[in-house]
């Protein structure tokens, strides 16, 4: 089974690569964006089929490392 | 006094700390980040600076889940004192030992400069050498230096007394100027609620010889061992 994990500044924190980012794609004449955030995909195997199985352990991977939950978020996709 | 140093995959300050220490009369081991234990007598152990694990996923991050940290927070249990700087002061952050966390500084450059901070109290086990409000030289190192907490925790160590130093000018004013990494309330260094953990990103043990720049950073190598 393979999952993926989103983590994601809140929304609040300053996001200075996010600024950078969007400078550049202004630069670029990339017209119309209004914001970037920059963010962290993980995309991770689980040895288990069993969808609610492997959310608990990702839930115990994000809460333990994969996330600093005092300025990040994170989303668990089973894919 | 005798301190344990931890040295994790990519410390690089290590050498620089524990002569610091050494010349302040404490006696140093090293203790490398896999060890399961602190050397039977720890007084105080330290986290040098450096990029421990290459900065790999958040600075400090993975060092924070090390096995030695596990020594190291029973140490801290204990009423043990821990002194983080830079990468240590990330460490500890990542580590829960200390609240908040270090962001990309706020112009996103890794800074590298001489700088001024003032103590905000010497009725630590750290700062008891150095006078209150006293203005001290020393440098800055590191890309991720800006503090962050969110406003109660904030207010929660403002309230406590727990800014140990805060980046300031030559006259001892916090300005924002002064304050490059944009940290709240220009935080360079905090306490633990009983004062025994220190984390601060700036480089005290730089600055403890006149031949490379100055010796500022002596007092708190002195508080310690004193």
């Amino acid at each position: 089974m393979k999952a993926r994990i989103i983590v994601t500044l809140k929304p609040g924190v300053l996001d200075p690569q996010g600024k950078a980012i969007e400078a550049a794609l202004k630069s670029l004449a990339v017209d119309g964006v209004e914001g970037v955030r920059q963010g962290k995909v993980f995309d991770i195997e689980m040895a288990t089929t069993d969808g609610a199985v492997a959310e608990v352990t990702l839930r115990t991977a994000c809460e333990k490392l994969l996330a600093n939950t005092v300025v990040e978020n994170y989303a668990i996709e089973i894919l | 006094m005798h301190a344990a140093v931890v040295v994790f995959p990519g410390s690089n300050r290590e050498t620089d700390v524990v002569r610091a220490l050494r010349r302040s009369g404490a006696r140093v081991s090293l203790v490398w980040h896999a060890d399961h234990d602190l050397p039977a007598g720890t007084d105080l152990a330290v986290l040098p600076g450096g990029f421990s694990y290459g900065d790999y996923l958040r600075c400090g991050a993975i060092a924070g889940r090390a096995a030695a940290m596990d020594a190291v927070r029973a140490h801290a249990a204990r009423g043990g004192l821990v002194l983080g700087i830079c990468n240590g002061f990330q460490i500890l952050c990542e580590s829960g030992l200390l609240p908040g966390v270090l962001m990309r500084n706020v112009d996103r450059r890794f800074l590298c400069h001489r700088q001024t901070l003032r103590v905000e109290r010497t009725d630590t086990r750290f700062t008891s050498a150095y006078r209150p409000g006293q203005v001290i030289d020393v440098c800055i190192a590191h890309g991720e230096g800006n503090y962050f907490a969110d406003p109660e925790t904030l207010a929660r160590i403002e309230a406590e007394g727990r800014v140990a130093f805060r980046y300031c000018d030559a006259d001892g004013a916090v300005t924002v100027e002064a304050n490059r990494n944009g940290s709240l309330n220009a935080i360079a260094g905090i306490l633990s609620e009983n004062r025994t953990v220190l984390g601060m990103m700036p480089h005290p043990e730089n600055f403890v010889e006149e031949l490379i720049g100055g010796t500022d950073g002596r007092g708190l190598f002195d508080s310690l061992a004193a």
